[in-house]
């Protein structure tokens, strides 16, 4: 009883940091004190919090390795975002049509998740990390080659150029191969990112305190023990990844929202992206979730802040991810990190034992 | 005759995977990890041959001996300061190194050599072979890489069959607690496995840029992942296939190209890797691990 008030105290302040943070950057807005860089930043710093809680869950509580989350996110970026322009003019509340599109790109993400995790979850080993990543690379290669349009006669896909479409007069064209989409509603804006970012919270920390959520840490933690008291492990193992998969789409759908033009480049939805996910979840914590949400934040702002980083961020971003793996799981590491804990004297003793 | 070019090219290409992918594929079964710096280290190899070939202007085999070099120590010393000191760590957490440490790498060659994209000779100075009157001509290039990949899988099945050190390989990947008891020096095994996939990597980095002359840092990346999709295919652990999937995923790419589409060539690949996990998870030459409690 004791454990559970205690997590309840620590998913209330968790919570508590979002709205904070929300009501604090709406009065330095409103009072005009921010500058356009970091108006510009507020609903990526959303995207990639909510992308760094989804992938902890795979990760960090499922203990699978994703490296195509990416790919998820673009999945629920592009079918929102040709929602949205098919909907520009039927539904005209922004709102709205933002939610109808979250609907939709986190369903179609979470489908793909469990496309994905059918063949590669009922394995063991580390195909997921590869199956994943190439789903990713599909995913970004198809979207680069696919014409869409649409006239009265409905939807006409092509891979070949937008003559092949055969459009009527006024049919439109709304993915233009590696153009991408251009025109779909800017719907998304701060305080929605926020909303979603705390239904991704709620979702994910509720699941992690249910009794599935507990079965799919057992599984994490010891396959066999947790197969030989009878949980069934490839149906927790798909729960939890489509749910960090749909998750993955609902931050495409507000990164999408946010753009004019979106394309599948592989600077926002490529391995990269991906990796760069993995190292807020690593360095937040494996695990922890409030720890991957500051963890996305600090290392978002960071570089914009310090732009003389820029050249080196990524070299910094892999000795992290080495020598992060190394203090917390290397015989030396731990006992080094044992040595500084047990100098520091305000430390208490029961907080390392964790 | 296009077709039997079209062919003739995927071949080509398949070698250089299998020749990486027999470096995932030793790695893989012996330290039971995915090796994702392997891709890169093809890229440090094919770095050191340009620089010592274009911009030093030593001999071509010299500067492919010197490449070898290089990546066999580069290798070495990523496995002892990266991987070895979690050998007993959870998988996902050797995962995540080894994705730091491709990381690093890609990134090192950034800043030393920029993002421009370098033009690399090719070390092959062999003239075509010209086939049916004109109709076919074979690369050198082609000649050179299919040799080579034949011969660098001989000597390796030569190698774990019949030396000390291979049957030593051999007898780790099985089961390295009983090894150690059997007086087996596993960490040195180890690295010697590391050693041998590295050295091996750099040849292959030449090769591929002799047939595809363009370097940049991220050249190994994606042919990295693809030789690990190769070993998959041929059974992860397994080397004649690491050799058969290389070749069948070479010849699947270009005739994909080929007749498919030319973007799309990537999607099929890893949608091949999607349905071959699906029907036959342990790959066409794997074997079915029983496992213990």
């Amino acid at each position: 009883m004791k454990n559970t008030a205690k997590r309840m105290k620590g998913n209330t302040a968790t919570y508590g940091i979002v709205v904070l943070a929300y009501i604090l950057c709406e009065i330095v807005m409103r009072t005009g004190h921010m500058s356009s860089l970091m108006k510009g930043l507020l609903v990526p710093l959303c995207v990639y919090a909510i992308l760094a809680v989804s992938l902890n869950l795979t990760v960090g509580i499922l203990g699978e390795l994703s490296l195509g989350h990416a790919g998820f996110m673009c999945v629920g970026a592009f079918t929102s975002a040709v929602f949205s322009k098919c909907m520009a003019q039927t539904i005209t509340v922004p709102t709205v049509r933002f939610l109808l599109a979250v609907l939709i790109g986190v369903v179609c993400a979470g489908v793909c998740g469990l496309l994905v995790g059918i063949p590669v979850l009922r394995l063991r080993g580390d195909y997921l990390a590869i199956v994943t990543l190439a789903f990713g690379e599909i995913i970004k290669n198809v979207i680069n080659v696919l014409y869409l349009g649409v006239d009265s006669r409905g939807f006409h896909l092509s891979i070949k150029d937008v003559m092949s479409l055969n459009l009527e007069e006024d049919g439109m064209v709304i993915i233009n191969s590696a153009q991408g989409i251009t025109g779909a509603p800017t719907d998304s804006n701060f305080t929605l990112g926020v909303i979603l970012l705390l239904i991704t919270l709620f979702i994910v920390l509720n699941l992690i305190d249910s009794r599935a959520g507990r079965a799919i840490m057992s599984i994490r933690d010891n396959r066999i023990a947790a197969e030989s008291i009878g949980i069934d492990i490839t149906k927790y193992k798909m729960l939890a990844f489509s749910i960090s998969a749909a998750l993955a789409g609902a931050a495409g759908v507000l990164y999408a929202h946010n753009l004019s033009t979106l394309t599948a480049l592989p600077k926002n939805f490529g391995y990269n992206m991906s990796i760069t996910i993995l190292v807020f979840v690593v360095l937040g914590g494996l695990g922890n979730i409030r720890g991957s949400m500051i963890a996305a934040v600090v290392l978002t702002l960071l570089p914009e802040l310090l732009r003389f980083l820029s050249d080196y961020r990524m070299l910094i971003y892999a000795v992290v991810l080495i020598v992060a793996m190394i203090l917390v799981w290397s015989p030396g590491g731990i006992a080094l990190r044992e040595r500084i804990l047990a100098w520091n004297p305000l430390r208490k003793r029961e907080k390392e034992v964790q | 005759m296009s077709f039997v070019s079209y062919l003739l090219n995927g071949i080509s290409l398949g070698s250089v995977y299998a020749i990486i992918a027999l470096g995932y594929t030793m790695v893989y079964g012996i330290a039971k990890m995915l090796n994702f710096a392997h891709g890169d280290i093809i890229m440090v190899g094919a770095y050191v041959a340009f620089v010592t070939i274009t911009g030093m202007g030593l001999p071509i085999p010299v500067s492919i001996l010197l490449s070898v070099i290089a990546c066999t120590v580069l290798g070495v010393a990523i496995e002892r300061i990266a991987y070895k000191p979690l050998r007993h760590a959870s998988k996902l957490a050797v995962l995540i190194t080894a994705i730091g440490a491709s990381y690093f790498l890609q990134n090192m060659a950034l800043l030393i050599f920029g993002a421009n994209t370098k033009s690399f000779t090719s070390v092959v100075t062999m003239d075509p072979v010209v086939l049916a009157d004109g109709q076919l001509s074979i690369s050198g290039e082609t000649i050179v890489t299919v040799l080579a990949c034949i011969l660098i899988m001989a000597g390796l099945m030569a190698f774990m069959r019949f030396s000390r050190a291979g049957r030593a390989m051999l007898a780790v990947s099985e089961d390295d607690g009983a090894a150690q008891l059997m007086g087996i020096n596993v960490n040195g095994t180890i690295a010697l496995t590391f050693a041998i996939g590295s050295g091996l990597a750099a040849i292959a980095g030449v090769l591929l840029c002799s047939a595809y002359p363009a370097l940049t840092p991220y050249t190994g990346s994606m042919p990295g992942i693809k030789a690990f999709v190769a070993a998959v295919f041929g059974g992860i652990g397994s080397i004649p296939g690491a050799f058969i999937g290389g070749i069948l995923l070479g010849v699947i790419e270009i005739l994909g190209k080929a007749y498919i589409s030319s973007q799309l060539s990537d999607a099929i690949v890893f949608a091949i890797l999607i349905v071959v996990l699906v029907v036959k998870p342990t790959g066409i030459l794997g074997k079915q691990v029983q496992e213990k409690v």
